[in-house]
């Protein structure tokens, strides 16, 4: 695939905090690439510094190969959706969308077939002369989308667009913006602070921390391979456990009081100092209670502590022992299900194979 | 209704008299057919109106003003809305610091800055006419648009200009289709303040009006004359519907302007 947009070895100070410290990443043509990591780690700066708003320190910036530097935000093939819309409070909803389409040389029916185009294409059909004051957050989240299609960028960001909306609101724009983005083909770059939200919507995801990229990968990758113990805490919920680690061969031999002896392969277990102490992951589907049948022999004896029913699935907090942390572990539900109560022994079950490994 | 309510009712009540009645004894004694300003009242007349009419000292006052009162209001204006857009978007050395020194006329004694703008303007060499009249106003004016202003530009999202030249425009074309229309209101009521306020000066007007009267000096030049008391009563009267008239405009739009910004969702 071709990189459309490249961000090379790239700083961004302000005094004296580097907010972006040295981001190198790849996104290839029509991705739906996610910026995600907690508040202050240095995605909006990235996503501002692409869009042209900010200039790097040091580093470059490439779209389509070519060099963006020193080249402003009105001469770049960007185009941005604001976290808080930005619509123009003096224009309507056609003025907001044609706001763009001034220095293009089109005639008067030819914008307005593009208006309306774009306008169809975000659902807002035939609010053309609505006032933006009297635009509700959905719509305004449309009204910017539209405004921003219709230029038919190379490059849309989005920064926290869904934030300011409520939960059933921001799921419906989830699948709609993920709609959008295979109809129109456009490489999509989002900003979000939202695990959930990124992983359902992107192709790729890169976490930051810090002002710098910690992993990138795929939704699935991210969330079963993580390849630290802060991505791995900072998506879904893990359980860790401390472990003693060796090499041998092509696997990894692990040991801990609780889980035993058992190998793990290297792509597993990440980090340089394989040889000694070791977190291992284990995200709560992997746990599983009073199972009928078991591969291994082999069970952990626990005590139920706490129970939330979430519909779909049931997460249980299950103390194992004093020396490690209650564990987290989720059942998927069905009706007529045996329910457990809390104090309730169990014995769990844990799918070894697709532990992963923290070490360094 | 508790008793101290009660007396702070009757406490702003003799305020608002004692404050305005003065005022209204103007219009009053301008319909007034009788040349001697007191009471009884001895008829209803226009005549001091009429009056007017035929005063050419007063029409060239009248000129002299609205050259002075245009002139100044949209010169600090012009200055005001510069200097509060530099000092709301941009952080500079010594920023706080011109601000202050520009803010300065308001505090200061008018008769202080009047006699001090004379000397300087004697020194120099420069003939008193409405120009030196509109050079004082535009100091006097200056910092009130300011203050204007800066509400206008504060209320202004920064994403609002990044949006516009995200969409392709160039500084001149954001401040074109983005800024100006959304501090238009603002500007409006600053150029009407500055009208009004420059209307109605009197000190720096005295000293710096060297033969091109303006209209308060005018009025002030009258008061020697018993005998034309009634007519500048009714001049006045009609610059105290005027400026009131113009007040009320600059308010509605100060309040639009608040309106429209108030409408831009969660600003961060």
């Amino acid at each position: 695939m071709i990189n459309q947009v490249e961000v090379k070895n790239v700083y961004k100070n302000f005094g004296d905090v580097k907010a972006v410290d040295g981001v190198s990443l790849e996104i290839s043509q029509g991705q739906f690439f996610s910026l995600l990591g907690p508040s202050g780690c240095g995605k909006t700066t990235l996503l501002r510094l692409i869009a042209g708003f900010e200039m790097p320190n040091s580093g470059d910036i490439l779209i389509d190969n070519k060099s963006m530097d020193g080249i402003a935000p009105n001469l770049r093939p960007t185009n941005m959706v604001f976290q808080n819309y930005a619509i123009f409070p003096h224009l309507n909803v056609e003025e907001n969308v044609a706001y763009g389409l001034r220095k293009k040389r089109l005639s008067k029916d030819e914008k307005l077939e593009m208006i309306n185009k774009s306008l169809e294409l975000v659902g807002l059909s035939g609010l053309n002369n609505r006032s933006s004051n009297a635009l509700s957050g959905g719509q305004k989240q449309r009204v910017a989308l539209a405004r921003a299609l219709i230029l038919k960028p190379k490059v849309l960001l989005l920064d926290e667009p869904l934030s300011a909306l409520d939960k059933k609101l921001r799921e419906q724009m989830q699948s709609e913006l993920r709609h959008l983005q295979r109809v129109v083909g456009i490489t999509f770059i989002l900003v979000t602070h939202d695990q959930e939200e990124a992983l359902t919507m992107s192709d790729k995801v890169a976490v930051m921390f810090d002002g710098k990229v910690e992993q990138i990968a795929s939704p699935r990758e991210l969330y079963e391979r993580p390849s630290s113990k802060r991505v791995a805490s900072f998506i879904g919920t893990m359980n860790f456990i401390d472990a003693i680690g060796s090499k041998s061969g092509e696997k990894i031999k692990v040991e801990n009081r609780i889980l035993g002896k058992f190998e793990l392969p290297q792509n597993q277990v990440s980090g340089n100092h394989i040889n000694n102490k070791l977190t291992l992951g284990i995200r709560p589907e992997l746990i599983s209670i009073n199972p009928r049948k078991s591969k291994s022999a082999d069970f952990i004896e626990g005590e139920i502590e706490e129970i939330s029913y979430l519909g779909e699935t049931t997460y249980y907090k299950i103390i194992c022992g004093k020396d490690i942390e209650p564990l987290n572990v989720s059942t998927q539900n069905s009706f007529g299900q045996m329910n457990y109560k809390v104090g309730e022994k169990v014995k769990l079950n844990i799918d070894k194979d697709n532990i992963v490994g923290f070490s360094g | 209704m508790s008793k101290s309510s009660k007396y702070l009712k009757i406490f702003a009540f003799t305020y608002l008299i004692f404050l305005y009645a003065p005022t209204l004894l103007l219009p009053i004694f301008s319909f007034n057919k009788s040349q001697i300003i007191a009471f009884p009242l001895t008829g209803f007349s226009f005549q001091w109106f009429e009056a007017l009419l035929y005063q050419d000292a007063l029409h060239d006052a009248l000129k002299n003003s609205l050259i002075v009162a245009i002139s100044s209001s949209i010169l600090a204006t012009i200055l005001g809305t510069l200097a509060s857009r530099a000092t709301t978007r941009y952080d500079f050395k010594g920023k706080q610091a011109s601000l202050t020194f520009i803010l300065a006329p308001l505090i200061l004694p008018e008769i202080i800055v009047g006699v001090s703008l004379l000397i300087v303007l004697i020194q120099l060499g420069i003939t008193l006419n409405v120009w030196s009249v509109i050079l004082g106003h535009t100091l006097l004016l200056t910092p009130f648009s300011i203050i204007i202003m800066n509400s206008a530009f504060n209320n202004l999202d920064l994403s609002l200009e990044e949006a516009s030249m995200d969409l392709g425009e160039n500084q001149f074309g954001t401040f074109y289709r983005v800024i100006l229309p959304l501090v238009l209101p603002g500007i409006i009521a600053s150029l009407l303040i500055g009208f009004t306020l420059s209307l109605d000066e009197f000190i720096i007007a005295f000293f710096l009006t060297g033969t091109d009267t303006t209209l308060p000096v005018y009025i002030w030049a009258q008061f020697r004359f018993p005998k034309k008391l009634p007519a500048t009563m009714a001049l006045g009267t009609i610059l105290l519907i005027v400026s009131l008239l113009l007040l009320s405009l600059s308010e509605y739009f100060r309040r639009r302007s608040r309106m429209l910004e108030d409408s831009i969702p969660n600003k961060n």
